[in-house]
């Protein structure tokens, strides 16, 4: 597990916490813009989406994966005071 | 450099503007505009959403593998957010260089590095329901 980064701060219980932003049909299906998500220990980006966007009847929408406003792999550990997010297939242009 | 998330109607004479520069042959600018059919279904207008934060260092990303490739090249991107008519630009990129065929390189390449980087969502309205619409590979979306 890699440690927590310089600036990490440690709520109750020693749980780091991630910004989440949801976009298009993600943000509709939450019904939230934002929100703030402790992380599991060890918990990767692909994980994050697993356990916060369960698949439906129609399974997983596919995502990319952001993290600190750029794209990342669904396999890197968000840190401690991280902005992430799930990015559903883009149509701008 | 011109390169930024709006809301409102993008001012196409600006986004030309930024591009100008003395050494400048060839001007180009690119407008993706609303299309009214999609798939045979009629399109009433389009919404686009923005993760602005993350699209304006894309932008920036863009235009600079542009300047690097085609050296004295100058480039400007506007996308627009919220509803848009049909006719109207969405995003409008402008492209200046030296001569003009690196002109029409840049531009190519800037709307498809756009179309297949830039984090911004569409979605059509139809007079009986809206989808999301996700970009194919090109000109075909």
């Amino acid at each position: 597990m890699t440690p927590p980064g310089p600036g990490a701060k440690e709520a109750a219980g020693g749980a780091l916490a991630v910004r989440v932003r949801y976009f298009a049909v993600l943000r509709e299906r939450k019904g939230v813009d934002e929100e703030q998500v402790e992380l599991l220990p060890g918990e990767t980006l692909a994980a994050l989406y697993a356990r916060l966007c369960p698949a439906g009847p129609e399974g997983r929408l596919p995502v990319a994966f952001a993290r600190n406003l750029a794209y990342a792999r669904g396999d890197e550990r968000p840190q401690d005071g991280d902005e992430v997010s799930f990015l559903p297939p883009i149509g701008g242009g | 450099m011109m390169l930024k998330i709006v809301h409102g109607p993008i001012d196409v004479a600006l986004v030309r503007r930024a591009v100008d520069q003395p050494t400048a042959g060839a001007v180009l600018v690119f407008e993706g505009v609303g299309r009214q059919d999609h798939d045979g279904r009629r399109v009433v207008r389009l919404a686009y959403e923005a993760y602005a934060e993350m699209a304006e260092p894309v932008m920036a990303e863009i235009a600079a593998e542009i300047g690097a490739r085609w050296p004295g090249a100058r480039v400007a991107i506007v996308h627009r957010t919220g509803e848009v008519a049909i006719g109207e630009p969405s995003m409008v990129i402008a492209v200046s260089t030296p001569h003009r065929a690196e002109c029409y390189e840049a531009s190519r390449h800037a709307i498809e590095a756009l179309k297949a980087r830039l984090p911004v969502w569409k979605k059509e309205i139809y007079e009986d329901g809206s989808a999301w619409k996700a970009n194919t590979p090109a000109g075909r979306g």
